[in-house]
């Protein structure tokens, strides 16, 4: 095994765990923020994504799929990010609550 | 050196995505998490940029834009009841990418004529297979929560049997393009049994258990984006996809134990289909109902009362009329309260965000440990569109498909007034002997209509 393989499998025997244990303490009241933030950080793949769209020696057919990758792991982040910035806005405590309101 | 800028930009990222989990977890911290998310998003993709592997920008930056034209008027016209469609939607958008990546790997292994290593070649294999079928299994399960497609599961004699042998063989072809160099169709062959798997996948999963499906689609897109980082050795996709795939898998765990039920079951399971004997029975026996009039009363003398909330509150849009009666209710000095069962809604935590949406504090919002032994203390529950989460059966009735599911205990309360289109049995078609309890009044009628109502009826005060 190369140590480039062997360092990528350190990464992710690391970064799994690392993710249990940081949602795990994560409140229910959060859950859909939550989600709709993993589901925006999930369009990470931009970054393969860009790496194909913008090379020089890839064939023609991987760069316009790399293209149409790019668009559409825009929309996630974009849509992801969002979404996510609207409902926390709408998180208020008691207080703030009833200032707004009533 | 300044060639090596990306690689910090790289380090950065990961530790800004590791951190923007973090802050989420407590409401105080949760838009610093948002922030941090996105300043990690946009160095990946400054550093990206920045690589020398990168030449044509012109292209790229045109895909931005038309994605970011695309997905804003996304985020802001879909109203908040709306947010699982739109989770599964974005979902689709990005596990499709992270598929077309995987494609596009393909062919440019092909193109330069030399084959990539068994290694690449299987983080490829399982990218695309992951992508493909994550996408449409997300597309599937956006059409179930907008009701394009029938929400109730959908089954057929040897479906499951069906299911194993084409994902078998999927893998199949995906084993022989990682062993050698394949013909032409096999490619494409793989990628339509990856697309048509993850159709049939959603298919027998009703609407019911969509909170874990979307949190388990959400695992998928990020295991699909770890393959991306072992394929392209790029470290930085393998800490946020497995990250990803860690925190989607912990959430549809957590939804399975809120239902007392297994994965597989989830997923094989076809919730509701085995109910069919006992929805026949339901519908003659006598219940109480009650009007307006007769609620406002009640609850006007109440000292406590507990609001517990469902999907139908969700399709209703009735969380705005519910805010006002409660801030009617508190001025009269009545104490309400607001109990949250863990897989009420189609997402997790659906609730809460309409709730929130509606200006109710979140102080207010009980998880079921903490709430359940209140309900015995109080004058009034009011179940507005929840169904299965109160259904007193999931405690004794072994033949029930909810058996075993732990419930709000509302049957203890009081009083229990639920607000109710009609008798018909609720989504999964189990019928509910909470409604026919001495102590519950029905409430019929449109849960946004009558909470309306009961507002305008409250005695002055």
């Amino acid at each position: 095994m190369s140590t480039e393989v062997e360092m990528s499998i350190y990464v992710l025997v690391l970064a799994v765990p690392l993710g249990l244990q940081l949602v795990q303490r994560v409140s229910p009241l959060l859950h859909t923020p939550l989600m709709s933030l993993t589901n925006a950080i999930s369009a990470i793949s931009v970054v393969g994504a860009i790496l194909i769209a913008g090379s020089g020696e890839a064939p023609r057919l991987s760069r316009v799929l790399g293209c149409l990758a790019v668009t559409t792991s825009t929309i996630n982040i974009v849509s992801g990010f969002l979404i996510t910035d609207r409902m926390l806005k709408m998180f208020r405590k008691k207080d703030s609550g009833k200032e707004h309101g009533s | 050196m300044t060639g090596d800028i990306w690689q910090f930009a790289y380090i950065i990222a990961a530790l800004s995505i590791i951190g923007s989990i973090k802050w989420l977890s407590s409401p105080v911290t949760a838009r610093r998490g948002v922030l941090a998310g996105q300043g990690g998003m946009l160095l990946a993709v400054i550093g990206t940029l920045l690589r020398h592997e990168v030449i044509n920008y012109e292209w790229v930056l045109i895909c931005f834009f038309v994605g970011a034209a695309i997905g804003a008027p996304l985020a802001y016209l879909m109203p908040m009841t709306a947010v699982p469609q739109l989770t599964a939607l974005s979902h689709a958008f990005g596990s499709l990418a992270a598929a077309l990546v995987g494609t596009a790997e393909y062919y440019r292994y092909v193109g330069a004529g030399h084959a990539a290593t068994g290694f690449t070649m299987t983080a490829l294999v399982v990218e695309t297979i992951l992508g493909y079928l994550t996408c449409t299994a997300s597309i599937m399960a956006f059409g179930k929560l907008q009701e394009l497609v029938p929400t109730r599961p959908i089954t057929y004699r040897g479906q499951n049997v069906v299911n194993l042998v084409l994902l078998a063989v999927a893998i199949a072809l995906g084993v022989w393009m990682i062993v050698e160099p394949t013909p032409f169709w096999v490619f494409p062959a793989f990628t339509g049994l990856s697309l048509l798997f993850g159709v049939l996948l959603i298919i027998p999963i009703g609407g019911g258990d969509m909170p874990t499906v979307i949190a388990l689609l959400n695992s998928y897109a990020g295991a699909a984006c770890a393959a991306m980082g072992f394929a392209l050795g790029n470290r930085l996709l393998i800490i946020a996809g497995s990250l990803n795939a860690a925190s989607g898998f912990i959430l549809s765990v957590i939804m399975c134990n809120a239902m007392n039920r297994s994965f597989l079951n989830v997923l094989f399971g076809a919730f509701g289909q085995v109910q069919e004997g006992t929805v026949a029975q339901a519908s003659t026996r006598p219940v109480r109902s009650a009007t307006a009039e007769d609620a406002a009363q009640i609850m006007s003398g109440a000292r406590k009362v507990i609001v517990v909330p469902g999907y139908g509150m969700a399709v209703a849009q009735a969380q705005h009329k519910l805010r006002e009666l409660t801030d009617a209710l508190t001025r009269r000095g009545v104490e309400v309260e607001f109990a949250i069962h863990p897989v009420a809604g189609r997402m997790p935590g659906h609730m809460n965000v309409l709730l929130a949406e509606a200006d109710i504090p979140y102080d207010r919002l009980h998880e079921m440990e903490d709430i359940n032994p209140e309900f015995a203390e109080a004058d009034v529950a009011l179940v507005i569109g929840a169904n299965d989460v109160v259904n007193p059966a999931a405690r004794h009735d072994t033949s029930s498909p909810i058996y075993g599911m732990p419930i709000l205990d509302v049957d203890k309360a009081h009083t229990v007034m639920v607000i109710k289109r009609s008798m018909s049995p609720g989504f999964a078609g189990i019928d509910n002997e909470l409604y026919y309890m001495d102590r519950t009044l029905m409430l019929f009628g449109d849960a946004k209509a009558f909470v309306g109502e009961i507002v305008k009826e409250l005695p002055a005060h």
